[in-house]
Formats: C-alpha cells, sequence, structure tokens
C-alpha cells in the first residue's frame, strides 16, 4: 500500500517537472511566433496579449519590402547545402580510413581534429581576413562556403568514424575477395549501409552552416552577398530593432532547420552521442 | 602499418588509398584552421591593426601589457568565470536531472525529447535575440509575467540593469545548453544493462541507492568527458552574449571570447585580439590539466 503511494508521489513530481520544463523549452518559441503575428501597432500595447487575437502578416511582407530577405535566403541555402555537400564528401574518405586502419600519425590526426573544438576560433580570424582579401574572396559565398566546410571536416569526421565503426568491416572485405576495389566497397557496399548515418551529419553540417554569424560577419558587406544571420544582424543597428520584422526574420530562419531536425532528430542525437564522446 | 612494409606494392596501394582519402581533409584543416591559428598567436607579438595596416612589426608583450592593464579586464575575467560555472553547474543538473526522467520508455517520450531538444538546432545569435526581446525592460513578456503573479512589484531593466544583466544571459544559456547534457546523459543511461538494476532490486536498494550505486559510476566517463567540453565550449561561446547585450551594460556581460571579438570584428586590432585569444588558450589549457589531473585521465572518455 505504501509503495503504491510512494509510486504514485514519483510519478506525479516527474509529470510536473517534465510539464514545467516543457512549457520553458517550447515558451519562448511561442512568444516568437505570436509577436511576428502581431499587428505592428498590436506588439507595443498593453496589456500583452497571450493569444493570437488579430492575426497580420505584415511583418512578413515588411523584412520582404524593406530588405532583401529572398537573396539572403537563397544565400543562406547556396552557402550551406553546397558547404555541407563538401564536408561530407570530404568526410566520408576520411572518417573511413580513420575507422579502419591504424597507421602512424592516425592518433595525431584525431587528436589534432579533436583540438580544433577546443581553440577559439577568432584568434585566426584575423589571418583568414587576410587570405580571404588575397584569394579575391571577400564578400563573396564562396568565402563562406570554402570556411564553412574546412571548420566542419573535423568534426563531421570524428562524427561519422562513429558511424562507421558500428559497420562490420568483414562486409566491404567479402566485397573486396569478390574483386572490388577499397574505393569501390566503400562507394557500393557501405555507403548504402551508412546513410543514416550521413543523412544525420549532412543536416548537421547544414544547421551549423545556416546558424553561422561571425565569420560571416567578417567576410560579407556586400547586400547581394549576405546570409541571413548577417542581414538579421544589420536589422538590429538599422531599425534599432524593429521587432514585429524580428521575430519574423527569426521565425523564417528558424523553419528549415526545426524541419530537418524533427525529421532526423533521433539520427543526429546518436550521431553526436557515438561520434563525439565515445568516438 | 609498419615502415618496411610500405615497399612491397600491395601495402603501399593501402598507403596510396588512406593518403587518397586523408589529404582531402587534412591539407584544407592544416592550411585555413592551424596556420590561421598559429598565425593569431605570432600576431599577438605584433603591432597588426586593420587601420594601420603599414606598420606591422614585433613588439614583444606591449599587447598582453594593454590587455592586462586594461581596467575593464577584472570585470571581465570574473564574469568569464561566473558565464561559464553557473551555466555549466546549471545546464549539467537540470540535465541530469531530465535524463533521469527520460531515460526509461514511456509512452510519448519521443514526442517530448524532440520539442525539448530543439533549441540544440538553433543559433545562439537567434537565441539572443528571442531573449533579448522576451527580456525587454519596457514591453518584455517576462516582467509581464512576473508582474502578473505578483513576484515584483515595478519592470526590471534585465538588460539595462548591471545587477541583472549577467543573470540574464545566463538564463538563455541554460535555456540552450540543457539540451546537450540530457541528450548525452539519456544515451548514457541507457546503456547500463538491465542486470545492474536487477541486482540492486535483490539487494533491495531504493531509487536513491540506484542512483548513487548503479546510475552514476557507470555513466561517470562520459559526465567526466562532458562537462570538460563543456567548459570549453561554453567558454568560447560569445554568441548569446553578442545578441543580448553585446557585453553591457557597462561590460557587465563582457567575457573573454566577447572582448576579444569585439577587438576583432569591431576594433580591428588583431594583436590586442590575439593577446586576449593566447589569455584564453592558457586558461584552457590548465583547467584541462587541472581537470585531468583532478579526474583521472584513465576516467575520462577515450578521445
Amino acid at each position: 500500500m505504501k509503495r503504491k503511494v510512494v509510486r504514485r508521489v514519483n510519478l506525479s513530481a516527474k509529470v510536473i517537472i517534465l510539464g514545467i520544463w516543457l512549457l520553458f523549452m517550447i515558451f519562448p518559441l511561442y512568444w516568437m511566433i505570436l509577436t511576428s503575428l502581431k499587428p505592428k501597432n498590436d506588439i507595443f500595447q498593453f496589456p500583452l496579449e497571450y493569444l493570437p487575437e488579430k492575426i497580420s502578416f505584415e511583418n512578413y511582407a515588411n523584412i520582404f519590402a524593406i530588405s532583401k530577405f529572398h537573396v539572403y535566403i537563397g544565400n543562406s541555402l547556396l552557402v550551406s547545402l553546397l558547404s555541407a555537400f563538401i564536408v561530407i564528401v570530404i568526410s566520408i574518405l576520411s572518417s573511413y580510413v580513420l575507422a579502419r586502419f591504424t597507421f602512424r600519425g592516425s592518433r595525431q590526426i584525431m587528436s589534432g581534429f579533436f583540438l580544433t573544438q577546443m581553440i577559439p576560433m577568432f584568434i585566426g580570424f584575423g589571418p583568414l581576413y587576410s587570405i580571404m582579401s588575397q584569394l579575391n574572396l571577400l564578400n563573396k559565398q564562396g568565402s563562406l562556403v570554402l570556411m564553412y566546410s574546412v571548420l566542419l571536416i573535423p568534426f563531421c569526421t570524428l562524427m561519422l568514424k562513429g558511424f562507421f565503426q558500428r559497420i562490420p568491416s568483414s562486409l566491404e572485405e567479402a566485397a573486396m575477395i569478390d574483386g572490388c576495389s577499397r574505393l569501390g566497397g566503400l562507394i557500393r557496399i557501405i555507403l548504402p549501409v551508412m546513410k543514416p548515418g550521413i543523412s544525420a551529419t549532412f543536416i548537421f553540417a547544414f544547421v551549423q552552416n545556416w546558424n553561422e554569424l561571425f565569420l560571416a560577419i567578417m567576410f560579407i558587406d556586400r547586400e547581394e552577398a549576405k546570409t541571413i544571420p548577417v542581414a538579421m544582424n544589420s536589422f538590429i543597428t538599422k531599425f534599432d530593432i524593429d521587432w514585429g520584422a524580428m521575430s519574423a526574420a527569426t521565425v523564417l530562419s528558424v523553419i528549415p532547420t526545426m524541419i530537418l531536425f524533427a525529421l532526423c532528430q533521433r539520427l543526429i542525437v546518436q550521431g553526436l552521442t557515438d561520434g563525439a564522446v565515445k568516438g | 602499418m609498419n615502415n618496411t612494409g610500405v615497399r612491397k606494392p600491395r601495402l603501399s596501394r593501402t598507403a596510396a588509398f588512406i593518403l587518397f582519402c586523408l589529404l582531402p581533409a587534412l591539407i584544407p584543416v592544416l592550411v585555413l584552421t592551424y596556420f590561421p591559428i598559429l598565425k593569431g598567436i605570432v600576431m599577438a607579438f605584433q603591432n597588426y591593426s586593420l587601420f594601420n595596416l603599414n606598420d606591422i612589426r614585433f613588439i614583444g608583450f606591449d599587447n598582453f601589457r594593454t590587455v592586462l592593464q586594461d581596467p575593464n579586464l577584472p570585470t571581465i575575467l570574473k564574469n568569464t568565470g561566473l558565464w561559464v560555472f553557473i551555466s555549466l553547474i546549471l545546464q549539467f543538473a537540470i540535465g541530469f536531472l531530465l535524463s533521469l526522467l527520460l531515460y526509461r520508455k514511456f509512452p510519448g517520450r519521443g514526442v517530448y525529447q524532440g520539442l525539448i531538444y530543439y533549441s540544440w538546432a538553433m543559433s545562439g545569435f537567434l537565441i539572443g535575440i528571442i531573449w533579448r526581446w522576451m527580456f525587454n525592460g519596457q514591453i518584455g513578456v517576462i516582467n509581464d509575467l512576473l508582474l502578473k503573479a505578483g513576484l515584483i512589484s515595478e519592470r526590471i531593466g534585465f538588460l539595462s540593469d548591471p545587477k541583472w544583466a549577467m543573470f540574464s544571459v545566463i538564463v538563455a544559456n541554460i535555456w540552450y545548453g540543457v539540451a546537450f547534457f540530457a541528450i548525452m546523459l539519456t544515451a548514457a543511461m541507457q546503456s547500463i544493462p538491465e542486470e545492474l538494476f536487477e541486482a540492486a532490486d535483490m539487494d533491495g536498494a531504493n531509487g536513491l541507492q540506484k542512483m548513487l550505486h548503479v546510475i552514476i559510476p557507470y555513466i561517470l566517463p562520459t559526465i567526466i568527458t562532458t562537462t570538460a567540453l563543456r567548459v570549453i565550449w561554453i567558454f568560447n561561446f560569445p554568441d548569446i552574449i553578442y545578441a543580448m547585450t553585446n557585453g553591457g551594460p557597462a561590460n557587465s556581460t563582457h567575457i573573454l571570447s566577447t572582448f576579444m571579438l569585439d577587438k576583432i570584428v569591431f576594433g580591428g586590432d588583431y594583436g590586442l585580439a590575439g593577446a586576449v585569444g593566447v589569455i584564453s588558450i592558457v586558461l584552457l589549457l590548465l583547467y584541462t590539466l587541472f581537470y585531468l589531473f583532478a579526474t583521472k585521465a584513465s576516467k575520462a572518455g577515450d578521445f
């Protein structure tokens, strides 16, 4: 009898804690969406509205009217997709080798990749600026594609390595006995099995690129080349924060990553826990 | 692979394959990550400013002297400590509590996890924007809620009052970072073999005893690795602060990484920024050594 009571108390404590945390997590996004849908005058009106009363899309129309938001979206998509793709191709090769072979220097390479996660990258920003200007890539999306690819190679290699290690090497060895080359075995036999891991890593890379701000601020100043975060950053000074426009921009810029995250949450989580920590 | 074997044609084919696969990763990382970082460290000893590129020369420790004599430095260091450790402790404690509640299956767990993990897919900048809006002194929803609940009698300038600003940015950081610990610790707890719990049940262990004697010892390596990593990440994470306060008001939320960012992106002074960077690296190194020593490296996960 006592046990039953304890269990019931435990259960309700559990539900309360999980419920409070859920509210705390959801509310900020709800508030941003709500703000973005309020007509401009209602945003600064008291008392605050907690439920949508008049829904208006004027904030959304507004960001396209006052800025080239469609251009920024296009740039963000281009830069994020292209560099995620480059990262994946390069990281598949490196992580496959690191997962399957032990050779002189392989441990050092792993530590070298790991170390990049620990050094404050800002320290290299100045030199990177000079490199980009020498390559004539300043104010061009190419600078971001290049840097985003390079910066993600170490982490994506570690992440993919975790996935590779879960696939028995007997699989491609069998293919090699049947006359496949190593590369052929990797492409024809392993990659299809690795699809979940590869898509998780691709999405991870895409999200990272989509969200990056500071390199983009450094390299890009031309309207036509701005990515969404850079443009939003310039909203801050330009309009002394027009909160309607800002919240609409926030909602728009969050949608792609939210969809991807919702689709592949389990895989990404698995990739992070396998690759990064147990590596 | 041994050295003598490299000459044999079959092994050298493997060597060639390894090189073919690794070079596309190694060369860019060396050229565009390690080289700029090393060069940035060199710049710390140079007079190197974007606005005076004709006068670049070595000046020894002058940049360090400038940074160390900066009257704001004590505040910045204190802020960095507060930012890192309060964020870490609360992110960890809440993440641990959540994963205790989440590691066993229950109906709707997947959806629940999706809803509390999503902050992890967002950028620190956007998170900062969102919380800046919510913490707004006049129209902010947090003030409104607190007033409605009767917890305060007049609005608080969360981001304009130096007493509250650090608290506010840390709240946003906790909102962002709990998911990381919840994800990692839940995964670790799920890998605990069921037999351990059965054995504990047979010995008549209660929930707390199970946590102390089964769960914590089993996931200790994950705890050590994740907290070690997280300290470094939080330390190097200016995004939220940049978007919410940009170090203000009156430097009350500047941490080393926002300070460095300020010197680079807005000051264009790579020399000073390099010096701040070197100081950061030294602090992180000291921390890592201390941490490895305190936790004995063997217990940590194998990187």
